[in-house]
């Protein structure tokens, strides 16, 4: 049995001081504790914490608090009116048990449900052991990544959230025995490459605060298209966040964000630069799909992540600039 | 559609879609499930599981485990008493894995039992159980789905005429090959047994669907007799056949309790149902089929096959509807096993007819296209008068008419035969159908009714509901009978003390219990009258009890108001009895000379549409007629019930449902229920259920067969053919996936810009 110790941060510098894991609506962490995946010795709830409101910056800019539950932030009129491809995005992850425990920090950190790292019996993860191998290179590998793989992991980042917050570029507030810092959410996810156990830009300690949202782009138009075997409660195979503005016809601002395919929240640059300033015509969004497949590296079940990727990001396009 | 509904009931509550009278113990969490007994000084037992697929136990280490909190014993090959084998093809004490826990030190599949850590608390148990470290000698299983028959295990199941020489002089053919995956039974209940010795008598509070077979299966293990074991499942989470017969963790959970002689948990884990407790095992089928150029067949072979494990020769039975379902002069039927390093295979929901129809409904629907029919006209044509197998009569068959009644309510005449012509929203339609059919049988089964001196009616009944109705066509019967009220009827089922009834399977639970509670509530009115007749202080005294009847809970004279009459507990208590009681008793269909020389079945259609996006490859079901022809429905209500949940699961079992075996370890690696899929709310078609409602009273008096499995029967072959009529892509190995859709040569269905 793995004993821990549960206390409740009463302040943010506190939570940081404390140096445990944090635990918020517990529904990844908890999770893989009984998978015993997980194994802190030290549980600090930072659940009592004054970061669960959503508020608009006299900058224009949104601020999410971190423990924000998953429910509350996709039912926010603000979001709802302004940032809709996030509210989708989170309408459309786990089931609404889930969501209302879920928080706005939590998600960012959810790990991912590659069932060789969810399972302990398989030593070879180089997440929970770095070096030790990939139980998934040559095994059931339909639901893992194409994009930003490496040769010691090919996990799928699971969030759908994060690919929205990806495609709005969100900046990720952090505070930590070092005091507090921004990150950028293009910078605050890695690539497994070599260390696939370091999943992120966290200090140890930090402890995420809020995430701004840049001031809405009131002529966008926004989709989340999450596509998948059945219509609910599953992990993207392919998902596509997108942010569009067009005037005459032709793509003026645009941002494309893919789920269910990468190793990290994929922002496809090469897609939205296939895309700028081009007529928003079916041609285009084909030339711009193919563009941020064009690095794809399926594995021996997962080669119709490409073609279903591709198929997204048309699809998720077409309606953004309908 | 046939009314002829002949109720002899004066309230009409047979056949009336009454709720079931457990249904508020359900919702407010009152009933009590296996699991959910908790007994003075219980304790918890753990299985540990082998990691690997094949091999043999090299070492097993279980001194730290042993030294843990709470560690009351460590059970395991080197240490576990002697076990016996239950009799092979004892009828009535079958089990699941015929090779009792710990017998021997190989390794037949992954997650097989090698130890059992029995702790104060399910914590420590747990935590101890990780604790215990083994050591494999280990070989590669075989677990691939790549299947070639076991030498000599391929043998025919049923043939006549010349099959091979209509086949290659056929005008129009069919041949193709088709594959079912591995499903997992997934009831919302835990498999879970309590045991509790009592000197040397145990019980069971156990998930299953057989207390009977549980009780006579245990005994055998155990090397006890059988009047020394109690079964007790009050309610079932469903097992949809995999808890017909007990598995080794039952066995376990007894040995367990009687080295620590303390009661004993054991709750088998979701993830450990994927490899411990059954499955529908892997099939491949290939069809031949052979017709006329007007669609009229000539021949049809059949040749399947089934894997099942290591330890055990399960055959699934995918022939099981072929023989009889259409006319045809010349037919073979094939069956055969290979052996995978899997748990045992065992039934699940239509076992046999499902697999084999999903096959061969689908051939049908490729002839149909081949011979560009109809699909309906092309079953229509083909449709049997008497069952071709062996020259019997049906005793009650409507394939026609649930066809018919199915198009003329799905809309079937609007149907445009060439792929992908349909459209609707931004999306192509495809419409696809398909015949359904399974068994109807009636086994042996005794009841005891009895009527009370505290007013209330009372029928007891070694048999369970599996959650689908059963307690409730109980007191529809004891109502018809007595003409009291629900709140006045009691049904107590699932317990061994109680007079033998059936095994849940096979949908024969109403047709089975029927004729037994009638026969035993007749009894004890009978005796009641009697001494109404008999007994002085009553209006009703010195009458001939042939002119008296019980009519609302009152005995009266026959032709004289019910409100004259005496309240039946008046009459007990004046006889100062406590209650009057007979025992009912029926025999199975196979010992009754009115079910002699008949085929006996029911009969569906399924009519399927599904939504299909070709532009993201995104298939949904969205509508399902279902026609069932299934003898006299006692409830609507739970029946409707049952059929829709049956279509629900067939949309999992064409789209979603599949057991995936790591190929280097043998490990069901997507064992949970976010991994392995199953329908949402979201997926749920509508659903549309229409019984025809014949009496089929060679089965029983109230002409009622069985209802449940026959609701799975078709859907998926159904779904199938509506996906080809769609997408043009003709899918032979279930589950229809994303991977299929994207192969399609339809690339849109809304406009492009």
């Amino acid at each position: 049995m793995q004993n821990f110790s549960y206390s409740k941060a009463e302040s943010v510098e506190q939570a940081a001081a404390m140096g445990g894991r944090f635990i918020g609506g517990g529904t990844t962490l908890v999770d893989l504790m009984k998978q015993g995946v997980e194994a802190p010795t030290q549980l600090v709830d930072v659940t009592g914490l004054p970061l669960a409101t959503v508020e608009t910056l006299p900058n224009g800019e949104l601020k999410v608090g971190a423990l924000v539950r998953n429910s509350d932030l996709a039912h926010h009129e603000t979001v709802k009116a302004q940032y809709a491809v996030l509210s989708q995005a989170l309408l459309s992850g786990a089931s609404p048990q889930l969501r209302n425990m879920a928080t706005t920090g939590g998600n960012l950190l959810q790990r991912t449900r590659c069932p060789y790292f969810r399972d302990t019996s398989y030593t070879n993860c180089n997440k929970r052991n770095p070096g030790a191998g990939c139980a998934a290179l040559g095994g059931h590998n339909r639901m893992m990544a194409i994009l930003g793989t490496s040769e010691d992991c090919i996990a799928t980042h699971p969030s759908d959230m994060a690919v929205a917050m990806t495609a709005l570029e969100a900046t990720i507030h952090v505070e930590g025995p070092k005091g507090k810092r921004e990150i950028a959410i293009a910078d605050f996810y890695r690539l497994p490459g070599t260390t696939p156990n370091v999943e992120n830009a966290l200090e140890p300690g930090e402890l995420i605060t809020h995430v701004t949202l840049p001031a809405p782009r009131k002529e966008s138009k926004q989709v989340y298209l999450k596509l998948r075997d059945r219509a609910s409660y599953e992990f993207a195979l392919a998902s596509a966040a997108v942010v569009a503005e067009t005037s005459g016809g032709h793509i003026r601002y645009v941002r494309v964000a893919l789920g269910g395919v990468g190793t990290r929240p994929w922002r496809a640059h090469e897609a939205e630069a296939a895309l700028m300033g081009k007529p928003a015509k079916t041609e285009h969004f084909r030339a711009a799909a193919e563009a941020a497949l064009k690095n794809a590296k399926p594995q021996s079940e997962n080669g119709f992540k490409v073609e279903l990727a591709r198929r997204c990001i048309v699809r998720a396009m077409t309606m953004a600039t309908a | 559609m046939a009314t002829q509904s002949t109720t002899n009931s004066p309230h009409g509550i047979i056949g009336r879609p009454v709720p079931r009278i457990d249904g508020p113990l359900k919702t407010t969490g009152t009933a009590q499930y296996a699991g959910d007994f908790h007994l003075p000084g219980m304790v918890f037992a753990v299985p540990v599981q082998a990691t690997v697929g094949s091999g043999t136990i090299r070492s097993l280490d279980v001194t730290a485990a042993q030294a843990m909190p709470g560690v009351l014993e460590v059970l395991h090959h080197g240490n576990v008493e002697r076990l016996y084998r239950a009799v092979p093809n004892d009828p009535n004490a079958t089990v699941s894995e015929t090779r009792p826990p710990f017998e021997d030190n190989r390794i037949y599949y992954w997650g097989q039992y090698v130890a059992l850590v029995v702790g104060e608390t399910l914590e420590q148990a747990t935590a101890a159980a990780a604790a215990v470290k083994a050591e494999y000698a280990s070989e590669t299983p075989m677990v691939s789905s790549e299947l070639e028959p076991d030498a000599g295990s391929r043998h025919t199941v049923s043939t006549r005429g010349k099959v091979d020489e209509a086949f290659a002089a056929a005008a129009v053919k069919v041949d193709a090959t088709y594959g079912t995956p591995v499903e997992t039974h997934n009831p919302i209940e835990l498999h879970a047994t309590v045991a509790s010795w009592d000197g040397d008598k145990v019980t069971f509070y156990e998930s299953t669907q057989g207390v009977v077979n549980h009780r006579n299966a245990m005994a055998q293990l155990l090397g006890i007799p059988r009047e020394n074991v109690t079964v007790i499942t009050r309610f079932l989470g469903s097992g949809f056949g995999g808890k017909l017969f007990p598995w080794p963790h039952c066995t376990l959970a007894a040995v367990a309790s009687r080295r620590v002689e303390r009661p004993v948990k054991l709750v088998v884990t979701r993830t450990m149902m994927f490899s411990n407790v059954g499955h529908r095992p892997l099939t491949e089928q290939r069809f031949r089929i052979g017709a006329t150029t007007d669609g009229k067949l000539t021949a049809l072979q059949q040749d399947a096959l089934n894997h099942t494990s290591m330890v055990d020769n399960f055959d699934e039975g995918c022939g099981e509807a072929t023989p009889y379902l259409y006319s045809v002069p010349n037919l073979k039927v094939t069956s055969a096993l290979v052996q995978r390093n899997v748990g045992s295979p065992m039934a699940m929901r239509g076992p046999g007819a499902v697999p084999g129809l999903f096959a061969m409904e689908s051939a049908m629907d490729e002839l149909a296209v081949a011979l560009k029919m109809d699909p309906v006209e092309l079953r229509l044509k083909n449709d049997a008068t008497i069952d071709e197998s062996n020259g019997q009569k049906f005793s009650s068959r409507h394939l026609r008419e649930c066809l018919e009644t199915g198009s003329a309510k799905f809309g079937w005449s609007k149907r445009t035969p060439e792929v992908g012509s349909m459209r609707r929203d931004g999306k192509v339609l495809g419409w696809g159908v398909a015949a359904a059919s399974w068994g109807a049988y009636r086994f042996g089964c005794s009841t005891t009714v009895e009527l009370g001196a505290d007013g209330k009616a009372r029928a007891r009944c070694a048999t369970q509901d599996v959650g689908t109705g059963l307690y409730t066509i109980f007191a529809q019967v004891l109502a018809e009978k007595t003409g009291l009220s629900f709140d006045r009827i009691e049904v107590i089922l699932g317990d061994t003390t109680m007079p033998e009834g059936p095994l849940s399977g096979g949908s024969w639970s109403t047709a089975t219990v029927l004729p037994a509670v009638a026969s035993a509530a007749d009894g004890a009115i009978a005796f009641l009258l009697q001494i109404a007749a008999s007994t002085k202080g009553t209006p009703l005294a010195g009458a001939d009890a042939k002119t008296l009847r019980l009519t609302e809970g009152r005995v009266h004279r026959v032709g004289e108001p019910t409100t004259q009459g005496v309240p039946f507990e008046q009459v007990l208590t004046l006889a100062r009895l406590n209650r009057v009681s007979a025992d009912g008793r029926s025999g199975s269909a196979f010992e009754d000379p009115k079910a002699k020389g008949l085929s006996m079945h029911s009969f569906g259609a399924q009519f399927v549409e599904v939504e299909w996006e070709p532009e993201i490859a995104r298939l949904r079901v969205s509508r399902v007629v279902t026609v069932i022809d299934a003898g006299r429905i006692i409830n609507p209500r739970a029946g409707a019930n049952q059929i829709k949940g049956a279509v629900v699961m067939g949309v999992g079992m064409a789209l979603l449902e599949e057991t995936v075996y790591d190929p280097r370890n043998g490990q069901p690696i997507n064992g949970n229920l976010a991994d392995y899929l199953m329908p949402t709310c979201a997926d749920s078609p509508e659903i549309d259920v229409t019984f025809l409602d014949y009496p089929d009273y060679a089965l029983n008096s109230y002409g009622a067969r069985g209802i449940g499995e026959i609701g799975l029967a078709g859907v998926a072959p159904a779904i199938a053919s509506a996906v080809y009529h769609a997408t043009g892509v003709r899918v032979r190995k279930l589950p229809i996936r994303i991977e299929d859709m994207l192969q399609s040569e339809i690339r849109q269905a809304g406009g492009e810009r």
